[in-house]
């Protein structure tokens, strides 16, 4: 049975049900259903909810939480992920899996809380010091949402690395029916060697992120994690194609935005325009194959976003600048109407015409 | 084309309800949606929250489609719910041409400028007053729009109703039915 749930509430029933047991954070618009939901829904099913001192008092408890073996989540919004930051380049140092959403809004500063989409780079290239990196995930319905959500407490554990759920204060705030499926892991999931729970009968375990002596150990652990990223990008790759096959044009887009951009795809199919669309699934790792394969065949590429040009970055490294791409985005707490979409769809494949 | 079939054409239909904080445009938004999924139909909401709460409306949009709905934020809504005079100020000028009014004319006290939008009038607050609680003047309305619209069935309004309230007291549910139904009787078509 469908429920109608908004996507705030729709991805914390989704970690409820995947077994999260800690959930610490702070409010700020547009996420505060989260810790509202969670804020009741936790103790009921006999997990642990703290409203924290701050976003960064909230991501270090879940470094305990996680040593201490519980699966864990936290969640912002753009300026509290900000804050986040050095915990969360702590966390991937020490190899613990947690769950982190953002649902993004306007920036930079305080900026404002319309949706945006503009910690782009943030979730996907680092936003804390070292060379870590996150798995991050954009869904682009409130279905999505729900099964993403559980997956992220999947991937967190099978690879032993915080997952960043990158949403928008669309997403958190609206309002969708949702089918609460029940949890079935979908990888494999290790059994924690790792975790701090009373070394009576057993060798202590460490989890630190400080490596002084010897003098190379730090770059030894990098070489490890590196190979784990190597590992990951090999194996974890999703995305939505819609009619690439025969497509001049491709819209490429994700999250809510995909979906916007979804509905201009279809009205400009149905007026015989020759569009496809690819929407990455996993931003981190990103996936090039269908970009790659896509830049073989169609014309150009048309990337939407709600920032100033962020996204369009990895789309031209994944198409290895083969083929033109144009750009319709900006940043602040502007949205696109599929209308807005669709003539820029039809622009350009006027032009494509003419040239 | 009758009414439904107007509705039916779109391949989404796009609906603001707007009033003043507290006219509960949200729980108006909120059982539409409801009712949508009771028919098992394609439905986003969306409420809009923050600064623009604390002036002049207050507003929530439902998208209603067979397919995949798009985006569940809207800029020229198909037909309207008016709670109040500056929410037709507002929306007015963004509805869809050929789009439809529902003015609460209670607290609406001008006609709409445009000619190309069909309106409906329904006293609310005033029904909703001599129901005995003005607070329903949203089910009012409500009831004069499924009327008006045929978009959802009146039953799967009224268990929308029943389900929302359903914590509440059954004299509350009872109270929203009539709302909903005295709102379906006297809406007056403007000429």
């Amino acid at each position: 049975m469908k429920i109608l749930l908004k996507g705030n509430e729709v991805m914390c029933e989704a970690a409820i049900q995947a077994g999260c047991r800690f959930f610490a954070g702070y409010p700020i618009t547009p996420q505060n259903e989260v810790p509202e939901y969670m804020s009741h829904r936790m103790p009921a099913v006999g997990g642990a909810f703290v409203q924290a001192e701050s976003e960064i008092a909230a991501i270090n408890m879940l470094f305990g939480a996680s040593a201490a073996g519980a699966r864990c989540m936290t969640s912002s919004s753009s300026p509290g992920i900000s804050l986040k930051q050095e915990g969360i380049s702590y966390i991937t140092a020490a190899e613990l899996p947690c769950v982190i959403a953002n649902m993004q809004r306007g920036g930079p500063g305080l900026g404002n809380i319309r949706a945006s989409q503009a910690d782009y780079w943030q979730a996907v290239k680092g936003g804390g010091h070292g060379d870590y990196r996150l798995i991050v995930l954009g869904p682009s319905t409130l279905p999505e949402l729900y099964t993403l959500t559980m997956n992220a407490f999947d991937y967190a554990d099978h690879y032993r690395n915080p997952v960043l759920i990158l949403g928008d204060g669309i997403l958190g705030q609206m309002a969708e029916p949702v089918e609460l499926t029940p949890y079935a892991p979908v990888v494999d999931l290790p059994e924690k060697d790792f975790v701090l729970d009373g070394c009576a009968g057993r060798k202590p375990r460490v989890i630190k992120t400080l490596y002084l002596r010897p003098a190379l150990e730090l770059v030894h652990r990098n070489e490890l994690l590196q190979a784990k990223y190597d590992k990951i990008s090999s194996e974890l790759s999703l995305f939505e194609e819609i009619e690439t096959a025969d497509a001049e044009l491709i819209v490429a887009a994700y999250g809510i935005t995909a979906r916007i951009a979804k509905g201009a795809v279809r009205t400009a199919r149905r007026n015989g325009l020759k569009v496809g669309m690819i929407r990455p699934i996993t931003l981190w790792p990103f996936p090039e194959e269908p970009f790659m394969r896509a830049a073989r065949t169609a014309e150009k590429f048309l990337v939407v976003e709600m920032s100033n040009g962020q996204f369009i970055e990895d789309v031209k490294l994944a198409t290895a600048c083969r083929r033109p791409v144009e750009f319709l985005g900006k940043g602040g707490g502007w949205y696109p109407t599929p209308e807005a979409i669709f003539e820029k769809i039809s622009t350009m494949c006027e032009k494509s015409l003419a040239d | 084309m009758s009414d439904a079939e107007t509705v039916m054409s779109g391949q989404e239909t796009k609906i603001v309800i707007a009033g003043f904080g507290g006219q509960g445009v949200v729980v108006a938004g909120n059982i539409i949606a409801r009712a949508c999924v009771i028919e098992g139909r394609n439905v986003t909401g969306m409420i809009s929250y923050g600064a623009e709460m604390r002036g002049g409306t207050a507003n929530a949009t439902v998208v209603i489609s067979e397919g995949e709905i798009a985006s569940p934020v809207v800029e020229t809504p198909d037909m309207a719910i008016i709670m109040n005079q500056p929410s037709l100020d507002k929306f007015e000028p963004v509805i869809a041409g050929g789009g439809l009014l529902i003015l609460n004319t209670s607290l609406v006290d001008r006609r709409p400028h445009r000619d190309d939008l069909r309106a409906v009038q329904i006293a609310a607050s005033q029904i909703a007053h001599e129901l005995g609680n003005v607070r329903v003047a949203n089910i009012v309305a409500l009831g004069a729009f499924i009327r008006k619209t045929k978009l959802l069935r009146p039953a799967s309004v009224e268990q929308a109703i029943a389900d929302l309230f359903a914590s509440k007291k059954a004299a509350l549910v009872e109270l929203n039915i009539r709302a909903l139904n005295e709102g379906m009787a006297r809406l007056v078509e403007a000429s």
